[in-house]
C-alpha cells in the first residue's frame, strides 16, 4: 500500500522503508524549537534529564516572541531563563528582541527549515512549515526538552486527509478564506490526529504566504501537520531562503485517504469566523455591519509581507475610524524592514494604524492590544477562543488583512468591495 | 493505581486558553498556574475542586495551543483523571509525558453527570460511576505509552535510557 507524503517522510526519518498510519515510531528530527512561553518549562525538564548539552546546537531555535519586548517582570524573567540557557548551550539559532520576528514566520525566511524536514515546537502552530513540504507539528515543553537531549521524538504516524484545490480564488479571497473555509466545514476537530494534504490544480493560484496561513491554521481544525507538495512556487522561496539541501517527497498515487475532499476555490467568498471558534465561519454577506472596536493585523497566520500589501491597497488615502483601534504587527524585522522600504509603513501611520515591532503579544491576549470586558475584535490571527484576546467577555472575530482592513476604516465588519471610491 | 472523586463536568472543545489564560503564562510556576485552572469558563473551580476529584468533558477536550502550563495546572489543581470522549492531540501527549492520567470513553462520559462519585482502575481502564452503579470500559493505552507512564512521564524515561 502507498504512503502519503507525511508518512514518506516520517519513514525517512525513522529509517524505516514504509510505515502505515497508527504505528508508533521514533524519528530524526531537523529541528526542534521552542518560545519564551514554552521553553521556560522545556529548561526545567531538560535540566531534569541530566544532559550536558544539546544534541546539535544548530539544530535547535529559541524564538522569544510572545512576551517580548518584555511585558512585564515575569516576562522578563521568563526571556532572562531563555537566553541564559541559549548562551550556555551556544544555540546558534537563538534571535534576540530587535533580531527577533513571530517564529513561524522567522525560520522559514532565515532558511532554516527545508523540503522533507521533521520539526517539532513547542508552540501550536508549528505546523506552519508543510507549506514548505516539510513535516512539522506542534508539541510541550517535555518534548521539546526530550527533542533537545535525543534529536528525536515520538509519533504516532497519521491518516490523512486530501484536498484537492480546483480553479482559483477570486475578488478578495486568500488563503485564509481557504483555511477558514476548510475548517468551518469540517470542525475544529475535523482532523484530529490527521495530516491534511494540500493538492490539485488550484494550488498553483496560491502565493506561498497564502500557503503558510493555510498550513499554519491546521491545527484550528485539529489536524498534527498540514502539507502541501514541493511545486516551482515553493521551490522558488526555498530556492531564495533554504539554507540546507531539498528532500523532495511526493505521496504514492495508491497512498490511502481517510476522505478526499474537493474544494473549488472560485466558489470560496472572504469568509469571518464568529466567537468563540474557529469553525464558526460565515461569508462576508453574513457577517457585514458588526459593529467593533480593535482590528489587528498580523501574527504567524497573517503578518507577512503580502499580508501587508493587501492591508496598505486598502488603507491608501483612508483613515481609520475614530472609534476604532488599528494595530498592524509585521511577522519579521525583515517584512517590517520590507514595509518600511515599500511605503507600507508610511500609509499604515499615515491612516492612523499602530505600527508595531514583531510580537506574539495581541493575537494571545499577551500584551499589546488587549480588550475590555464587551469588547470585539476582528483580527487576522488564528484563534477565536473565550478571552484569547483579554477579558472572558470579549469578542474576537477572525478574517483576511482586506476585511480587517476595510472594516478598520469603518468601524464595523466591511467588504472592501463596499468601500466609497477614493 | 486507581483514582477516586467527584466529577467536574464540560462540554466540547475545551481549549487551552480557557484551561489556563495566556495572562498568566508569564510564569512557570504550577502552582500559581494551577490557581487561575478553568477560571474563564468555571470561575469556581479553583475553590471547589479536592485533591482527586475527576475532570470529564465531552469531545476535543483540550484544543488550541501546545502549552504544556494546561495539563499541568489541572494536575497541581489536584485532578487525578481527564476523562473525554476524544481530546486533542498535543494536549493527549502532553498529559502523557507529564504524568496526568487521561482516558478515552464516549460511553462514561454520557454516563457520568457533574457531581458524581467516580473511581478510576488505570490498569484495567475500568471506570465506575460509584453513584449511579455503572461501570465503563476505556481503551488501553498502548505498550509505548504504557511504558511512559511506567516510568512516570517521558522525563524520568529518557533519563533512564541515557544513563
Amino acid at each position: 500500500m502507498g504512503m502519503t507524503m507525511t508518512q514518506k517522510i516520517l519513514a525517512a526519518h525513522a529509517g524505516l522503508d514504509s510505515v502505515t498510519a497508527g504505528q508508533l515510531i521514533e524519528a530524526k528530527l531537523d529541528l526542534v524549537l521552542g518560545n519564551d512561553v514554552t521553553t521556560p518549562v522545556a529548561i526545567n525538564e531538560f535540566d531534569k534529564i541530566g544532559c550536558k548539552t544539546v544534541f546539535d546546537r544548530t539544530k535547535v531555535a529559541i524564538v522569544p516572541d510572545h512576551f517580548t519586548p518584555n511585558k512585564d517582570i515575569k516576562a522578563a524573567e521568563q526571556a532572562k531563563k531563555v537566553r541564559e540557557f541559549a548562551r550556555k548551550h551556544d544555540i546558534e539559532n537563538y534571535f534576540e528582541v530587535g533580531c527577533m520576528g513571530i517564529e513561524h514566520a522567522l525560520l522559514p525566511e532565515k532558511g532554516l527549515v527545508v523540503a522533507g524536514d521533521v520539526v517539532i515546537g513547542a508552540d501550536s502552530h508549528t505546523c506552519t512549515y508543510g507549506a514548505l513540504g516539510a513535516f512539522s507539528t506542534g508539541i510541550g515543553s517535555t518534548d521539546m526538552a526530550a527533542g533537545m537531549a535525543s534529536g528525536t521524538a515520538w509519533f504516532k504516524v497519521p491518516s490523512a486527509i486530501k484536498f484537492v484545490l480546483k480553479n482559483k480564488l477570486s475578488g478578495w479571497a486568500s488563503g485564509k478564506d481557504v483555511i477558514l473555509h476548510i475548517i468551518g466545514m469540517i470542525g475544529v476537530d475535523g482532523a484530529l490526529y490527521q495530516s491534511m494534504e494540500f493538492t490539485g490544480p488550484g494550488l498553483a493560484s496560491i502565493d506561498i504566504d497564502g500557503r503558510f496561513t493555510i498550513a499554519n491554521m491546521a491545527i484550528e481544525a485539529g489536524a498534527k501537520n498540514g502539507i502541501f507538495p514541493v511545486d516551482k512556487v515553493a521551490l522558488k522561496y526555498l530556492k531564495e531562503h533554504g539554507k540546507r539541501p531539498n528532500r523532495i517527497y511526493e505521496a504514492d498515487p495508491d497512498a490511502e485517504y481517510e476522505r478526499v475532499i474537493e474544494i473549488d476555490l472560485a466558489a470560496i467568498k472572504p469568509t469571518v469566523a464568529f466567537p468563540h471558534l474557529p469553525s464558526n465561519t460565515k461569508t462576508i454577506d453574513e457577517a457585514k455591519g458588526l459593529k467593533i472596536d480593535q482590528v489587528v493585523i498580523g501574527s504567524c497566520t497573517n503578518g507577512r509581507i503580502q499580508d501587508l500589501r493587501i492591508a496598505a491597497k486598502i488603507l491608501k488615502g483612508r483613515s481609520v475610524s475614530k472609534d476604532i483601534r488599528c494595530i498592524i504587527f509585521p511577522a519579521t524585522q525583515k517584512i517590517y524592514l520590507q514595509a518600511v522600504k515599500e511605503g507600507l509603513a508610511e500609509i499604515f501611520v499615515k491612516a492612523g494604524v499602530a505600527f508595531s515591532t514583531p510580537t506574539c503579544g495581541p493575537c494571545l491576549g499577551g500584551h499589546m492590544g488587549i480588550l475590555a470586558k464587551g469588547e470585539r475584535a476582528l483580527a487576522t490571527t488564528n484563534r477565536n477562543f473565550v478571552g484569547r484576546m483579554g477579558h472572558p467577555e470579549s469578542e474576537v472575530y477572525l478574517s483576511n488583512p482586506a476585511i480587517a482592513a476595510a472594516s478598520a476604516i469603518t468601524g464595523v465588519i466591511t467588504d472592501p468591495d463596499d468601500l466609497p471610491r477614493k | 493505581m486507581k483514582a477516586h472523586g467527584h466529577v467536574f463536568k464540560y462540554g466540547d472543545n475545551v481549549d487551552t486558553d480557557v484551561i489556563i489564560p495566556a495572562r498568566y503564562l508569564n510564569t512557570s510556576d504550577a502552582k500559581e498556574l494551577a490557581a487561575h485552572c478553568m477560571e474563564d469558563i468555571d470561575a469556581d473551580f479553583v475553590s471547589k475542586v479536592k485533591e482527586g476529584d475527576i475532570m470529564v468533558a465531552t469531545r476535543n477536550f483540550g484544543c488550541g495551543s501546545s502549552r504544556e502550563h494546561a495539563p499541568l495546572a489541572i494536575k497541581t489543581a489536584g485532578i487525578s483523571c481527564v476523562i473525554a470522549a476524544t481530546f486533542a492531540r498535543i494536549f493527549y501527549r502532553n498529559s502523557i509525558n507529564i504524568g496526568l492520567p487521561i482516558l478515552e470513553c464516549p460511553e462514561a462520559v454520557d454516563g457520568i453527570n457533574a457531581g458524581d462519585e467516580v473511581e478510576v482502575d488505570f490498569d484495567t481502564g475500568k471506570i465506575t460511576n460509584v453513584t449511579s452503579g455503572k461501570t465503563f470500559q476505556a481503551q488501553p493505552f498502548p505498550a509505548f505509552m504504557q511504558e511512559i507512564i511506567k516510568a512516570d512521564g517521558l522525563v524520568n524515561q529518557l533519563r533512564a535510557k541515557l544513563a
